[in-house]
């Protein structure tokens, strides 16, 4: 049994995260944080719908009297991982665009709008 | 095919599948765009009135994906196990504010947007931020309120950076991004905690069972924060100026629906999720949230010189007015005092009017940019001598959204500064006072871009622009001079969904 050691690494990958966003100023590292952030959610959905001893959840495979494991947090991590996919490669073209035009990814010497 | 009964699920099916070929057609032919985008965007309205018209007269609306009929959303156990849709008056409230908007700024963007410019690329992404906006006020499920969350970041940040020649528009995009990606991740946290707890998603089953331990006030907490972030409300509010001001006038209008969509999921989270186990300090924490957002846009807007980002903070003030109305609605929604409805009601009406008369205002400093080509108060001066109706439709935005009587922004501050002056007469003192810096905010920029000796040289706003802007104008008197008729027909029934609505709102659902 490992009880609740899942759901507070997630929690340690999210707040990981959230420190990289807040104290990183190069703005790959920032896209990296929210990645972080991403996974620690993605991994506490799968955690949630773990069953214990539990097989995969496809009805004609499992035996009889086989616990199976939640299948709804599995589809809901599945989007969410396509959506991820999503922001991160529009957000990444943003960072390339940005050092097309400033030359450089620091955080602090990009902006241009401020106030 | 019952097409009254299948409408809901249409209105998000039309735009989202029509805006992915809207780029097909303009590879064929130009005219063949233009016509599927009048095509689309008149079915999703003529659909969203629909819907509209059959909440408002005979009730709730529930369509189940998947299912042999709509109306089958449970499971021969009781468990809504299928993706629901559940429309009540104020869901579609905010569908008619977002097809008004969305006609408006497409009518705008016909002359407004240069075809060379990603002009198919901006009319793309505009129809499927309309199609994420309808799905999050449609949505009856905790889970597709998420997806069609970051459906709507993806398209409004694609529209504030899709300008890459030039450098503001995709660093304020990127800006927008990392807000909108943390905010909708903090929704799915969110999502994960409850489901984790209750093991469903729909969120009329979770409104019954919703006990109000500690993992359900960790979720409140983060539902709160993300929604916000996603709002503009302060201190969330970074990225609001930045994506108005680099975005084209007309994705502008679709952006502040965006954030109404979001404070629309905020207030569908506190009143019908949590409104079993409300709590009078959620609702504190939301008036001082509005206070402190009406307040410090309004001063941050007096610094501005950038005519966009001058409007823009305007913007954000009025998000402050919406949260105040409805927090003081939400403190009161247990002892159920007469004010708590009319604060609700003020608050949902700011929403209405705040589309059409914000909306007024980023259109004409949209067609002053294209006239005489920079935006900045120091260069303009002047215009009304060559923009006489672009001039006249500014400065009625600007009296409406600082309230002043016969315009539409009085009608609905005045229910918010009754309703919460009975709560406390600070907040009331403080919510006036940030109309009165507005004004003076909006006096100072239409003396200095439109008044005195010619500075700038201005070429003629072309027509569509001008009608666009001219059916706003015609919204912004028509609800300041007949506000009742509005209140009584259009937003009583949206403002009685969060007050009492919340048993027809699940007894739809759950059928019990």
């Amino acid at each position: 049994m490992i009880g609740n050691v899942p759901f507070v690494v997630c929690m340690v990958l999210v707040l990981l995260g959230l420190w990289a966003l807040l104290f990183r100023r190069n703005l790959f590292k920032v896209v990296i944080g929210i990645k972080i952030i991403e996974n620690g959610v993605n991994l506490y959905l799968v955690a949630t719908g773990y069953v214990h001893k539990g097989v995969v959840p496809i009805y004609t495979y499992a035996p009889p009297d086989a616990a199976m494991v939640l299948p709804t947090p599995q589809a809901l991590t599945l989007t969410s991982i396509v959506i991820g996919l999503a922001t991160t490669a529009l957000m990444l073209a943003f960072v390339v665009v940005i050092h097309r035009h400033k030359r450089t990814l620091d955080g602090r010497k990009v902006t241009e709008l401020s106030g | 095919m019952n097409l009254t009964a299948h409408a809901p699920i249409l209105a998000i099916a039309v735009p989202l599948l029509g805006a992915f070929a809207l780029p097909l057609w303009a590879k064929l032919h130009r005219s063949l765009r233009g016509g599927w985008l009048v095509l689309v965007a008149g079915a999703t309205a003529a659909l969203t009135a629909l819907v509209a018209v059959q909440v408002y007269t005979v009730g709730v609306q529930v369509y189940t994906l998947g299912a042999a009929w709509p109306r089958d959303t449970l499971t021969p156990g009781g468990f809504p196990i299928r993706i629901v849709l559940t429309v009540d008056a104020l869901s579609a409230f905010m569908g008619l504010i977002t097809a008004l908007v969305a006609m408006v700024g497409f009518a705008y963007a016909w002359r407004y947007l240069a075809e060379d410019e990603g002009k198919t690329l901006a009319l793309t992404l505009g129809t499927l931020l309309w199609a994420g906006m309808l799905g999050m006020a449609f949505t009856g499920d905790l889970f597709n309120l998420f997806v069609f969350l970051e459906v709507t970041s993806i398209a409004a940040c694609g529209l504030v950076g899709y300008r890459t020649w030039a450098s503001r528009g995709p660093e304020a995009a990127f800006k927008t991004m990392v807000m909108y990606t943390v905010g909708g991740l903090f929704v799915l946290l969110a999502v994960a905690l409850l489901y984790g707890e209750y093991g469903a998603l729909n969120l009329a089953y979770l409104a019954r069972q919703i006990t109000g331990s500690l993992i359900d006030r960790i979720a409140l907490a983060l539902l709160l924060g993300g929604l916000l972030m996603k709002a503009g409300a302060v201190p969330l509010h970074m990225w609001a100026p930045d994506a108005y001001g680099e975005a084209p006038a007309q994705a502008v209008i679709l952006l502040v629906a965006n954030t109404q969509i979001s404070l629309y999921a905020l207030f569908r989270v506190l009143f019908t999720l949590y409104g079993g186990v409300a709590d009078p300090g959620v609702g504190w924490l939301v008036v001082a949230l509005g206070t402190l957002t009406l307040l410090v846009a309004a001063l941050m807007a007096v610094v501005q010189l950038d005519l966009g980002r001058l409007v823009a903070f305007g913007a954000v003030s009025q998000i402050g007015y919406m949260l105040l109305g409805v927090g003081v609605g939400l403190t009161a929604v247990a002892a159920r005092p007469a004010y708590g409805l009319v604060a609700i009601q003020g608050g949902i009406f700011h929403m209405l009017n705040d589309a059409v008369a914000i909306g007024l205002l980023f259109l004409a400093v949209g067609a002053v940019e294209k006239a005489s080509g920079h935006r900045n108060l120091a260069h303009l001066g002047g215009l009304g001598h060559d923009l006489r109706w672009t001039t006249g439709f500014f400065l009625l935005g600007a009296l409406a959204l600082a309230g002043i009587p016969p315009l539409n922004g009085f009608a609905s501050k005045l229910m918010i500064y009754q309703s919460s002056f009975l709560l406390s007469p600070i907040l009331s003192a403080l919510a006036i006072l940030a109309s009165i810096l507005l004004l003076a905010v909006f006096v100072k920029a239409f003396q200095g871009a439109f008044l005195g000796p010619r500075l700038t040289a201005a070429e003629p706003v072309p027509v569509p622009m001008l009608v666009a802007m001219g059916v706003l104008a015609l919204g912004v008197l028509a609800l300041g001079l007949f506000p009742e008729l509005v209140v009584r027909h259009l937003v009583a029934p949206a403002a009685d969904a969060l007050w009492t609505g919340r048993d027809l709102y699940l007894q739809a659902v759950l059928g019990r």
